[in-house]
């Protein structure tokens, strides 16, 4: 579990190397060296860009570069992320690291954030709409798509936000559960405003970035303004890695993970075209 | 002392026989015909049922008739155990007669009335300190066992929580050994759709089948005998965050059903099935246009705020219909004299108000509608645009009262979330009493005059906005555990919580990697210190009888009989009897597991009187112990960690099934 096991695989492999340089024989004998460590990520099997279980998404890839850097095999445990997400993931020990997780997460202990994101408006770039603001008067009139949750009392951030301005004859909810039988639940909402479904929608920052790269028609995203709408309302969170409250260790060698691979990390949010904001 | 009540059970009415049977002429048809289709079992029972000895009043030519063809079947008795015993009803397995049976018990309500009243008397106020473990059955499932179980002939069916494994008991052989089990083999996906725990609420029993419902969205139909599947038919989603939770219930050969999942935004349905067949005979949505919801020229209800076009679309915000919720996973009652279903609909969705200004037709109220066809009747709406995840699923309990002014009303009876308890005139659902049955603050009653809630404004949930003691809290004053009503004490026996809530915002959240500052809900005990309570009822005088405080809610069922002993369940184990007009306590068992089951009385084979119930926490409250939740964290298991913390010191999971007789042993 800690650092330190991870540290003595390594050093094994090592010796093993300038033995078989030495006999070859002798390196048939490091094959049945004890089994490499296992990194045992929970992740949603269907939830593009995050994870996917075919390996596709941008958690996964970032599952596997940690994997790679502590010289561990890389094994999935599958749940939707719902309700009972990590009662049935982290909690039920079947796996000790969830990707990504807000930070100040409350069932979970979490690492140093790794990215920042924003809530985007999402609209055709050809319309040049440049929705910035909440308060713009024309989110009265103009046929708005939001994320909603649906979660007992709670709902995404816009879908608050423009219900707390009386707007909601024009808003149309797109649940972040879709419908989980298709591939990419949270695609439908910004291919939404690609089919003019809606005239724009306010998206999670990593799924309106990546599935606007996929748009037929080419997309304008912009950041959310204000941040923070009301003391109790931000549209700006910082994402990071989640384990189980007592894994104390664990979390400070992901720490350590996450500063020496920041540049590997953002290279993969790079790819995947997620949109951050500095100062995290 | 209460004024004198006259009670009639609507399912004694004679009203209810036109089914056929009775009819001379068409027997000879209506008896080939039916031999051709129906099972082995309902033969079996068939020819049990023709050796009856009991007869309700009905129509002489009708027991004459029945008279002729019993001894005409007298020929075709078998050995077996089983038809040993002496069954009233004449019929197969047409519910309508079974549930006067008190040998039977074939719905998980007893019968459509929903007394969950047993004229058995052999168990009585002055023996059931007597009262001994006969057998027990273990599940082996750790999820809360809600479901009540069937006893048809000498045969007890329980439905497993998920995976929703169906088990048949041979009551006839000493520890009712099991006759066969199915298992529908529900996908694992579903358990994390299910909002809360992997309950089922029962079976349901007709014509030589057993019908339930899969957590994945199945209505399944068993042949009673061998339990092979007859059909299954897909209903709900849990791609779209559907499951099925719910008992069916068999009206006049349709099996009806409804899905769960109002907190992952689905549309509410209730559907109803060929019972032969298992294709789908109508269905009846809960939100959106007319069309749809089964509104014609007949849909009368009673105020004017439920008369207009379309309403279900325009009480919504845009399209908000759409993901409105309005599920339907309580119970139905049926009334055959009327030929009207009751049920209610669950709370609005998103739960969040502000996103949904309006009435949010027609979510969190109930409707009457004709089972034939599903065409709506009336509907009344007991939590307009709620507020409070208020859904109006609760049973309604039919009874025809004395009310104090004297006058005998056809009403139905509902103990609602919202701390009200109604009486309603079933045949057009006008409010003739609204009183509440607990500590409410956060409304004023009703409106006798609109029929609308009145609610207080300080107690609105606002995001962002702390609101503290709101009561009653979001399980209501009652949640889904039935009430049952005798109609010799004419008390309405209604298991129930005393809770509060604080609702405070949160830290970020995360559902589908989407992050979100939500609001914790943290429930806490009402007035009083006790989270628990039975209250006895007085419908006719709109006030309590007695009433018993329990440590923790009380989230199993009631069920009372002619010994006038009432029965129930606390989540930390003990199974109690207690006087039906006093409400002194003359018995109680604790059991291994909390109780949040739903008990049943009813005759064995050797003409003894028994009652069973499933024991194993679980369900909303029950999770904390059931699914193994953090105590420390008050907003666990949906609010419930705080309030119930010690539940955890007071029980453990683990389905048992205990029957109890007097003397115990079998």
């Amino acid at each position: 579990m800690t650092r330190l096991r991870f540290a003595s695989a390594r050093h094994v492999r090592l010796a093993c190397g300038s033995i078989a340089a030495v006999a070859l024989l002798a390196a048939a004998g490091c094959i049945t060296r004890s089994p490499q460590p296992a990194l045992r990520v929970c992740a949603d099997p269907n939830n593009l860009p995050f994870s996917n279980r075919d390996g596709e998404g941008f958690e996964n890839r970032i599952a596997e570069l940690l994997a790679a850097d502590r010289d561990a095999t890389l094994e999935y445990t599958w749940w939707a992320q719902r309700r009972g997400f990590v009662r049935n993931t982290l909690g039920a020990g079947v796996c000790d690291v969830v990707i990504g997780v807000p930070r100040g997460f409350e069932p979970a202990r979490t690492t140093r954030p790794y990215y920042r994101s924003s809530y985007v408006f999402v609209s055709k770039a050809a319309r040049r709409l440049g929705l910035e603001s909440l308060d713009d008067p024309r989110l009265r009139d103009l046929r708005i798509g939001v994320q909603m949750i649906g979660d007992d009392f709670n709902n995404s951030p816009p879908a608050h936000a423009l219900a707390s301005r009386g707007i909601v004859r024009n808003v149309v909810g797109y649940s972040v559960y879709g419908d989980y039988a298709r591939p990419n639940p949270l695609a439908d909402i910004v291919n939404a405003v690609d089919r003019g479904e809606v005239d724009a929608a306010v998206v999670w920052g990593p799924a309106a970035g990546y599935f606007a790269k996929t748009s037929r028609t080419g997309l304008a995203l912009t950041p959310v303004s204000p941040r923070r709408d009301s003391p109790a309302l931000p549209f700006v969170f910082e994402i990071s890695m989640g384990v189980r409250r007592g894994d104390r260790a664990l979390a400070e060698s992901l720490d350590d993970f996450l500063l020496r691979r920041r540049a590997d990390v953002e290279a993969i949010l790079d790819r995947y075209g997620v949109p951050r904001l500095e100062g995290y | 002392m209460r004024p004198p009540v006259e009670v009639t059970d609507p399912s004694l009415s004679d009203a209810r026989i036109p089914y056929g049977v009775f009819n001379g002429d068409d027997d000879a048809v209506n008896s080939a015909d039916r031999e051709q289709h129906e099972t082995p079992f309902a033969r079996e029972l068939r020819v049990m049922d023709m050796r009856t000895s009991r007869w309700r009043a009905r129509g002489l030519a009708a027991a004459l008739a029945l008279q002729v063809m019993s001894c005409q079947k007298q020929t075709l008795d078998t050995s077996s155990p089983a038809s040993a015993r002496a069954l009233s009803g004449t019929t197969a397995g047409d519910p309508a007669l079974l549930q006067e049976d008190d040998g039977q018990w074939v719905m998980p309500a007893k019968n459509y009335a929903s007394t969950r009243y047993s004229g058995l008397d052999e168990i009585n106020v002055q023996n059931v300190g007597r009262l001994g473990v006969s057998w027990t059955f273990s599940t082996g499932m750790v999820a809360g066992h809600e479901a009540a179980p069937l006893v048809v002939g000498s045969t007890m069916f329980i439905v497993t929580p998920f995976p929703n494994i169906v088990y048949a008991f041979d009551l006839s052989s000493p520890g009712a050994p099991i006759k066969w089990q199915y298992d529908p083999k529900p996908p694992g996906a579903a358990k994390g759709v299910a909002c809360c725990d992997l309950v089922n609420r029962g079976a349901a029993y007709a014509d030589g089948k057993i019908f339930f419902n899969s957590l994945d969205g199945r209505t399944i139909a068993l042949d009673a005998a061998t339990g092979q599947p007859q059909w299954i038919t897909q209903l709900a989603d849990i791609n779209r965050g559907e499951t099925m939770t719910m008992a069916p219930l068999v009206v006049k050969g349709k099996v009806l059903v409804g899905n769960s999942g109002g907190e992952f935004g689905v549309r509410g349905w209730l559907t109803a099935l060929d019972a032969t067949s298992g294709k789908i005979a109508w269905r009846a949505y809960s939100t959106g246009p007319d069309k749809d919801v089964l509104i014609g020229p007949n849909f009368k209800p009673h105020y004017d705020s439920d008369r207009g076009t379309d309403l279900g679309i325009t009480t919504w915000p845009g399209e908000g219909w759409r993901t409105g919720g309005g599920t339907v996973w309580g119970w139905i009652s049926y009334d055959p004299e009327l030929d009207l279903i009751f049920y209610g609909t669950a709370n609005p969705g998103p739960w969040n108000p502000e996103q949904r200004p309006g009435a949010n037709k027609w979510t969190a109220g109930m409707f009457a509608r004709r089972p034939d066809t599903g065409e709506a009747i009336w509907f009344y709406q007991t939590s307009p645009h709620d507020l409070f995840d208020h859904d109006g699923v609760n049973e309604l309990v039919l009874a025809d009262v004395k009310m104090n002014n004297g006058a005998v009303r056809k009403i139905a009876m509902r103990a609602d979330r919202n701390g009200l308890l109604y009486a309603i005139d079933r045949t057009n659902g006008e409010v003739l009493s609204a009183a509440s049955f607990g500590y409410v603050n956060s409304n004023r009653g009703i409106d006798m005059k609109t029929g609308r809630l009145i609610p207080v404004a300080e107690k609105e949930p606002k995001q962002g906005v702390v609101v503290r003691d709101i009561c009653p809290a979001a399980p209501g004053m009652k949640d889904w555990q039935p009430t049952s009503f005798s109609p010799r004490t004419g008390l309405l026996y209604i298991p129930h919580q005393n809770l509060c809530e604080d609702i405070e915002t949160m830290p970020a959240s995360y559902i589908a990697g989407t992050p979100y500052v939500g609001a914790s809900v943290v429930y806490k005990a009402g007035p009083g210190g006790n989270r628990g309570v039975v209250t006895a009822w007085d419908p006719a005088a709109a006030k309590p009888a007695w009433t018993i405080k329990e440590t923790f809610p009380v989230w199993s069922g009631t069920v009372v009989t002619a010994g006038d002993v009432l029965f129930y369940g606390t989540m930390d184990g003990w199974f109690k009897a207690v006087n039906a007009r006093t409400g002194d306590t003359l018995w109680q068992f604790k059991c291994g597991s909390g109780i949040i089951g739903q008990p049943i009385v009813y005759k064995g084979p050797d003409g003894h009187e028994y009652v069973a119930v499933l024991s194993g926490v679980g369900g909303w409250p029950g999770a904390i112990v059931s699914a193994d939740l953090d105590p420390r964290d008050a907003t666990a298991g949906n609010g419930w960690g705080g309030t119930l913390a010690d539940l955890k010191s007071a029980t453990t999971r683990g389905g048992m099934l205990y029957v109890f007789s007097i003397g115990g042993g079998h």
